[in-house]
């Protein structure tokens, strides 16, 4: 049952070392730039920086490779179903069409259509590696005390820690109820039939809901127990102060978002055209 | 933003409540009669967390439960579906006070209001807001993002009608009722 | 000048739930800077009373209550939860309801940062109070990956940084290993000495918390108090044994040997009781009975061979280790907190893997077999009863695996009210499992795993906030199961029921087995005392002090009477 997922790891780099919170301001300044654009100029341009802030990160590949490899699969059915659905999408943003091979009806392969198939890719790998770098190389006891220090109300960044925090432990619960029901007889392999799968299945969801619920109240309870919410503010353990490094980055950023709409929106649209 | 100061409990119930939404997108799809697909019970499970703590719950557990298993499990946020998974909590925790499940008792005309509530909110999220959502931010082509929101939505719908209602129904059954215990010998 | 912190009148309170009142007629008061234990038997309103006093009733857990409580001379009722937090600092008795934090550090913290302390001053009473309980190396560990206890130790340290008057504390030795228990005790007894605060212990572990003085014993039985006295008083009387819990062994033994206890005696502690009083009585009782005698067995049932195992990435948990159980033996596996007790449970049971080495049953190795596979013989009681239940109700928990191996529907009524009657709990069958007390959830786990007659049973501490009569039903009926030829692996941090039911013990330390020979002699073994964090019970202090020659012998025969005396029970 091994599911991996993405979670902090940690080194000593000068990406591990900003500040929960530039990283969260960068990483949404980053997100804003390439989700508004589609000039491939600046695409490009952000592609490389992304490279290039992951190899500063000494986050090896392989620590990532099982998400890399679900993300290339995803693109891959993504463009083809772009191409089903609409073969002359290309053609219609950019006003021309450059046919580079007939195929019957409209699924006329025109250069235009490649560009833009080019371009949606391009984009998700813009955003990919800095999200990708946001995940794992922020400590999570540091996340919650960054989005109360952006304006996100504490309680609200506390709900987001909890999340944080109960992943693992929802998880555990999980399997203990799965090893537990398999130690009473429960076959949970998949040489069942299918409708006791299903009833095997609902054997554990429905007892793990109901679980999380109670653990609902316990968990409230031993927060007020323990003073939580009396104040209009908390303090943070795990919060870090801004450094030299974090404004400069976060300068750094904040160009790189203006610079690229102006550039993306110079000309009054947000598609750069080669083909005029 | 007064609504926003939320009680301890709905906050705990938001964290948690989105660790559970995750954990159950992760592992337990339930097998499915279709060959190769599996039946996701997050949503069901979304659906019951915003009946029984309410809308900003709803939304919250939504927004960040989806946000969160996108991050952890693509290493990306897919931000269209996150608000349609927000929206969507947000709009069935509306009919939480009408059903009222505190109360115990959960009738058909419960079970009947519960269903039209999802539907509707399904309807909204996944055949109108996600599509136009993925235009506007991915440009993506129009009829691909209309058909691939009606497939998500049509298969939430049924999902979130069979599995949300067992679940509700099992949930009641847990709210005790007052003076009922006693030890018999 | 004593000031009253907490005083209950005429209290009573009943839970929304139920029929009857949970408690009644409370008459209670404790004054400032008091150090008092209460006690009682599983389910008789202990918690309930700590709820009152913290504030979780009626705040959390609704009920109709009569009478009043005041606390620091303000009405309760007219007190909001968070004033009473800045009152009263509690450690609860779930486990998995006392942490917040991802880490042990933020854990600690957390009542810190709602209370607005700055950062830095924060770092530093984390590091002071971690180190109190012996936990600043993991102040960066997740929460999730501690042992029971080493949990506990952090759940004390959460409570300690908090400046409140009143601190309550929900068992806090149930999960500790021997040696921790006693410092968790001096622990306590500091701060209460030093920071002048009022402390409320519930426990049932009354000779451990008795290491350190308390001012008074208050004892509970069904929902009322029936005894509030000095511990001196409360032990030269009959009251406990009346309601059968657990004297202090060295009380015990007197008492049994026929001699007049009284308050003057000091029988608080073993340290200052005058045995002289009472030597020849006990003398000459001893010398008239047989020590009790353990019969070995032949037959090898289970056997691990170089095991190796490690979480993740993390250095090995189980290093190399290698066991046999013979068929038909009772065992006690034994060590500190954290040694791998029960990682060591879960890799025979197949919830994990090892990374190494093989698990042979009846001869035939194992360690590929599924958990269900497994399961028909071997049957685990984990440590935590949460990680375990998954139905709504009892009945139905203990019924679930009778009914997913298809048995017929009145075989399974017959064997499981059977089995609840065994542990306890045949009034409450028709009871949800969230309307029962923490020991009364931890017999249902040990019931839903009786039920099924498993060739080989592990109970992870089975006897954890259990009072003397429930633990000897199910002692006993574990050794009844056992003459049969049922083979019991017990995991325990107690000392006596190690000497008194199981004639073998194995000594885990830091994952490696260092000890493994009769459960007498490894409390002979100081080097394995020490190791594994081991402490001798009192009736070897008792014996020495009697001058008795051979201490082990006299324990035996001390047992061997005891079982006899119990018998009455049933
Ligand atoms: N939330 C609840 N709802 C209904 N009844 C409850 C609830 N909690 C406890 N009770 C009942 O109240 C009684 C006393 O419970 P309490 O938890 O105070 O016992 P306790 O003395 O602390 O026992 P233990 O030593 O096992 O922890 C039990 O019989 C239990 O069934
Ligand atoms: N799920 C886990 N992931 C990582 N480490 C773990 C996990 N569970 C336990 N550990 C670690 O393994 C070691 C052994 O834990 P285990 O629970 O077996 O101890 P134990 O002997 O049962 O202790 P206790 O008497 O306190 O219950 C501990 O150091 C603990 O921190
Ligand atoms: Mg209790
Ligand atoms: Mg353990």
């Amino acid at each position: 049952m091994a599911v991996e997922m993405l979670s902090y790891i940690e080194r000593n780099t000068p990406i591990h070392r900003l500040t929960g919170v530039t990283k969260l301001v960068c990483f949404i300044l980053w997100s804003f730039a390439a989700m508004l654009t589609y000039d491939t100029r600046i695409l490009l341009f952000l592609f490389v920086l992304g490279i290039a802030i992951f190899i500063v990160s000494k986050i090896k590949l392989r620590e990532i490779s099982f998400v890399l490899l679900f993300i290339l699969v995803f693109l891959l059915l993504n463009n083809a179903a772009i191409y089903l659905f609409s073969p002359q999408e290309g053609v219609k943003i950019y006003g021309s069409s450059t046919v580079i091979a007939d195929f019957f009806g409209r699924y006329n392969l025109t250069l235009e259509q490649l560009f833009y198939q080019f371009n949606i890719t391009l984009k998700y790998f813009t955003v990919i590696p800095v999200a990708l770098l946001f995940i794992v190389t922020t400590n999570p006891s540091e996340f919650a005390a960054s989005l109360n220090k952006i304006g996100v109300s504490y309680r609200i960044s506390y709900a987001v820690a909890l999340a944080l925090r109960y992943i693992p432990d929802v998880q555990r619960d999980y399997q203990s109820i799965a090893l537990s029901q398999q130690a009473r007889g429960i076959d949970m392999s998949k040489n069942e039939k299918l409708f006791k799968r299903l009833k095997n299945a609902a054997s554990i969801i429905i007892p793990l809901i109901l679980s999380s619920l109670d653990k609902i109240e316990t968990i409230s309870n031993a927060m007020e127990l323990r003073g939580f919410g009396k104040n209009n503010k908390r303090t943070w353990y795990s919060a870090r102060a801004f450094q030299t490094g974090d404004y400069l980055t976060l300068i750094v950023f904040t160009l790189i978002l203006i610079v690229s709409l102006v550039v993306t929106f110079y000309d009054g649209s947000r598609f750069y055209n080669p083909f005029v | 933003m007064g609504f926003l100061k939320l009680s301890i409990k709905t906050i705990v119930a938001i964290g948690i409540g989105a660790a559970v939404f995750i954990i159950l997108a992760k592992f337990a799809a339930i097998p499915s009669p279709v060959p190769n697909t599996t039946i996701q019970t997050s949503y069901a499970f979304l659906a019951l967390m915003a009946i029984v703590f309410g809308p900003v719950a709803g939304a919250l557990i939504g927004f960040i439960g989806h946000a969160l298993n996108d991050a952890i499990s693509y290493g990306s946020v897919w931000w269209s579906w996150v608000v349609v998974s927000a929206l969507v909590g947000f709009l069935i925790g509306l009919a939480a006070k009408k059903i009222n499940i505190e109360s115990g008792k959960l009738g058909t005309n419960k079970i009947v209001t519960f269903n039209i509530v999802q539907v509707l909110a399904q309807g909204i999220g996944w055949f109108l807001v996600a599509p136009l959502l993925d235009i506007l931010i991915y440009a993506e082509p129009a009829n691909k993002v209309f058909v691939q929101g009606l497939f998500a939505g049509v298969s939430n719908m049924i999902t979130v009608g069979i599995i949300g209602t067992i679940l509700l129904v099992a949930y009641g059954k847990t709210r005790s009722q007052g003076n009922s215990l006693h030890r018999e010998m | 000048m004593n000031k009253t912190v907490i005083e209950f009148k005429d209290y009573s309170f009943k839970y929304h739930s139920q029929i009857e009142p949970t408690l009644q007629d409370i008459n209670l008061s404790i004054q400032e800077g008091e150090k008092i234990l209460i006690v009682g038997r599983s389910g008789s309103g202990k918690s309930t009373i700590g709820h009152c006093i913290n504030g979780l009733i009626p705040f959390s857990h609704k009920g109709d209550t009569a009478g009043t409580l005041n606390i620091l001379g303000q009405d309760a009722n007219t007190l909001d939860i968070f004033s009473r937090s800045k009152m009263v600092g509690t450690v609860l008795q779930d486990p998995d309801g006392q942490f917040i934090g991802l880490t042990v550090g933020e854990d600690i913290a957390f009542s810190l940062e709602n209370s607005l302390t700055n950062q830095k001053e924060m770092h530093s009473i984390v590091k002071d109070t971690a180190a109190m309980v012996a936990m600043e190396e993991h102040l960066s560990s997740s929460i999730h990956h501690l042992s029971g206890g080493q949990k506990q130790r952090v759940s004390l340290a959460g409570v300690m940084v908090d400046d409140v008057d009143i601190l309550l504390f929900d068992e806090p030795l149930a999960n500790l290993d021997p040696a921790t228990g006693k410092s968790a005790i001096e622990l306590i007894d500091t701060i209460h000495k030093e920071m002048n605060k009022t402390i409320v212990i519930i426990e049932h572990r009354l000779e451990d918390v008795l290491h350190c003085d308390v001012d008074r014993i208050i004892v509970m039985e069904d929902g009322r108090i029936v005894a509030d006295m000095d511990p001196d008083t409360l032990l030269a009387s009959n009251i406990l044994e009346d309601i059968s819990i657990r004297e202090p062994l060295y009380v015990k033994a007197a008492k049994y040997a026929g001699c007049e206890l009284t308050a003057n005696m000091k029988p608080a502690h073993i340290s200052t009781f005058d045995v002289n009083r009472c030597r020849n009585q006990i003398l000459s009782w001893y010398n008239q009975f047989a020590a009790a005698s353990f019969t070995s067995k032949s037959e090898r049932i289970l056997e691990l061979q170089n095991i190796s195992f490690s979480y993740g990435s993390g250095g090995k948990t189980i290093e190399n280790v290698s066991l046999s159980i013979e068929k038909g033996e009772m065992v006690s596996i034994v060590g500190r907190n954290g040694a791998g007790k029960s990682t060591l449970s879960k890799l025979i049971c197949g919830f994990i893997k090892p990374n190494e080495g093989k698990i042979l049953l009846n001869g035939l190795d194992i360690t590929n077999d599924s958990i269900k596979q497994r399961s028909e013989r071997i049957g685990l009681v984990m440590q935590n009863p949460n990680h375990m239940i998954s139905k709504h109700m009892i009945y139905d928990e203990v019924a679930l695996g009778l009914v997913i191996r298809g048995a017929a529907e009145a075989e399974i009524k017959e064997r499981v009210e059977k089995t609840l009657k065994v542990c306890g709990l045949y009034p409450f069958r028709n009871w949800p499992i969230s309307a029962l007390s923490f020991g009364q959830r931890k017999r249902v786990t040990i019931a839903s795993i009786l039920v099924l007659n498993p060739d080989i049973i592990i109970l992870d501490e089975p006897t954890a906030g259990q009072d003397l009569r429930h633990y000897t039903e199910i002692m006993e009926f574990l050794s009844e199961l056992n003459q049969h030829g049922v083979t019991i692996i017990m995991i325990t941090h107690d000392m006596h029921l190690m000497l008194e039911y199981t004639p073998r013990a194995i000594v885990i330390n830091d994952g490696k087995k260092i000890g493994d020979t009769s459960a007498v002699e490894v409390l002979t073994d100081s080097a394995l005392i020490q190791d594994a964090n081991l402490k001798e019970t009192s009736l070897f202090e008792l014996a020495n002090r009697l001058g008795v020659k051979n201490p082990l012998d006299f324990i035996s025969r001390f047992i061997s009477f005891d079982r006899e005396a119990k018998q009455k029970w049933q």
